[in-house]
């Protein structure tokens, strides 16, 4: 049996204000296969900032602290600044949601994964135009020369995990990745997500506010609230969900069939965020 | 309530121009909640743009109320008010709510200020407790809500939806839904809605159009929508894209001019 990707026991992150204690994450567990892992929350649940601590992209006053994170058996928590940076965009990468903010804006796009690549030569250029052409651009040559004003915003999205790809990691991070792109480019970046997991066996956590989406392409949804995980499901069962929070997410939501006249809103009750 | 006629908008000149409107006609009858639909670029924007006189650069008709509104108009605020998709963008951040509600009011020379605004923020859910806050002061839910009051301070006609929920969470989506309902029904209101969403178009729109490259693909009732029948291709990948992924669809997509 593998060896578990990623395990996380009991992570908080805490930023420390003039005003007092944010708890943003307070006691998030889990365990990561090669799956597909989706986290799904409103704004202020504390999906990013976890994505985020797993990568120590957490900047002062923000404090990082768990009692277990393990990944690929080696110990995130007692490893050193170096070796921890050693593993970010390595075996461990993120994808953000707007291309146009993590694009460097005055370098070509193939520059840009070939600095991925930590390297230099004819070799290089030849697995920038494949990472290219993995991500399903048809004209990497061409592509390769252009800044990233130059390219649309699904085209620039697709560079980027063009770009967290090329080095092959373990683990990718995708933080609403699809969430600024037309639904049907939307599909399609999703797609070479998914042939990348199916493929390389890479591991996956998809974190978006859009419940719907994640239970059709991940296989297991946490679903977040003030912090914690409040519901944990299997992504086709979506619908048996039990969780009032989940519930009232899913209910909120318009449909296109439907021809409720008023939609049902959210009542949170202060009981969600106790254990 | 709205009309327009053969609607073009070209944006540069020369070899860079963008047709962002192409030859778009369509009409709202008054009371009549009309979506527009499309993907980005599709123009949609534009047109709502057009009718609220911010982009002067046009050709072909369009009429406000009867009245026709030339490229160089700015439409009767009394007439027509727009409520833009961000909510943190559209308020000046270092004017309260009370000054963003009275502005209109005093620019039109009415008189009755303090008690015409508090009565627009109970119309839109706010307590009097709002009136003398700041928008950093606000969650996004409330900041469109200012938003919207400030939008009906001059009782208009009108309004022209920008992707009005398209930023805010979808439990504060729900409520901003029900409340833009709510508020036509009271008022009276024709909607003009842009939106990428088509549930929100189907939950709130009693007809729409589908937009694609500055072009209308088709017009339908929402009853058509509801049963998922559009004549056109375009439309039916547009639905089946917005039914959450599925491989054989995102293999299947292809790319409409």
């Amino acid at each position: 049996m593998d060896q578990p990707l990623l395990e996380l026991d009991n992570l908080r992150v805490d930023f420390h204000t003039p005003t007092g204690i944010v708890h943003a994450v307070r006691g998030l567990s889990f365990t990561l296969g090669r799956e597909r892992l989706g986290i799904v929350g409103e704004s202020g649940s504390g999906k990013s900032m976890t994505g985020r601590a797993i990568l120590d992209l957490i900047p002062p006053p923000g404090l990082v602290t768990a009692d277990r994170m393990v990944f690929r058996g080696q110990d995130l928590l007692t490893m050193d600044k170096r070796e921890r940076r050693k593993l970010r965009g390595r075996r461990i990468s993120m994808v953000m949601q707007d291309p146009k903010y993590s694009l460097n804006p005055v370098m070509r796009v193939g520059e840009q994964i070939a600095e991925a690549l930590r390297g230099k030569g004819p070799g290089v250029r030849r697995r920038v135009l494949e990472a290219l052409e993995a991500v399903r651009i048809r004209d990497p040559e061409r592509v390769y020369n252009l800044y990233p004003h130059e390219v649309s915003g699904g085209m620039g999205q697709r560079i980027m995990i063009a770009m967290m790809l090329a080095p092959e990691p373990d683990l990718l991070i995708a933080d609403e990745p699809t969430s600024a792109l037309d639904v049907t480019v939307q599909m399609q970046v999703l797609a070479i997500l998914d042939d990348l997991v199916a493929k390389r066996g890479m591991g996956l956590i998809f974190i978006s506010h859009d419940l719907d989406l994640v239970a059709s392409f991940c296989d297991r949804v946490l679903v977040m609230y003030g912090g914690r995980v409040v519901e944990e499901l299997n992504a086709r069962n979506l619908r048996a969900a039990t969780h009032p929070y989940t519930q009232g997410l899913l209910d909120s939501l318009p449909r296109i069939d439907d021809q409720r006249e008023e939609l049902p809103t959210l009542r949170r009750d202060p009981a969600w965020l106790e254990d | 309530m709205i009309d327009v006629r053969n609607l073009d908008v070209r944006f540069g000149q020369g070899a860079g121009a963008l047709h962002a409107v192409r030859d778009v006609s369509f009409s709202v009858a008054q009371g009549e909640s009309f979506g527009l639909v499309g993907e980005s670029g599709s123009g949609k924007s534009t047109v709502l743009r057009v009718l609220a006189g911010l982009n002067p650069r046009w050709t072909g008709q369009a009429a406000l109320a009867g009245m026709p509104l030339g490229p160089r108009d700015a439409p009767l605020p009394r007439l027509v008010q727009m409520v833009f998709q961000d909510p943190y963008a559209s308020l000046h951040p270092r004017h309260t709510v009370d000054r963003a509600l009275s502005e209109p009011l005093e620019i039109q020379g009415i008189g009755d200020v303090g008690p015409r605004v508090e009565r627009a923020l109970a119309d839109v859910g706010l307590g009097p407790a709002f009136r003398f806050r700041y928008p950093n002061q606000l969650s996004g839910g409330q900041r469109q809500r200012v938003a919207i009051a400030r939008a009906l301070m001059l009782e208009p006609k009108v309004l022209l939806l920008d992707e009005p929920t398209s930023a805010l969470d979808v439990s504060v989506q729900a409520e901003i839904l029900n409340l833009l309902r709510r508020l036509r029904r009271a008022h009276g209101l024709t909607l003009l809605l842009v939106s990428h969403n088509l549930a929100v178009i189907a939950h709130m729109c009693d007809r729409l159009a589908v937009m694609n490259r500055g072009a209308i693909v088709e017009e339908m009732d929402v009853a058509t929508l509801r049963r998922q029948e559009p004549r056109e291709a375009y439309t039916r990948q547009l639905l089946l894209a917005s039914r959450g992924y599925d491989r054989d669809v995102a293999a299947g997509i292809v790319t409409y001019d």
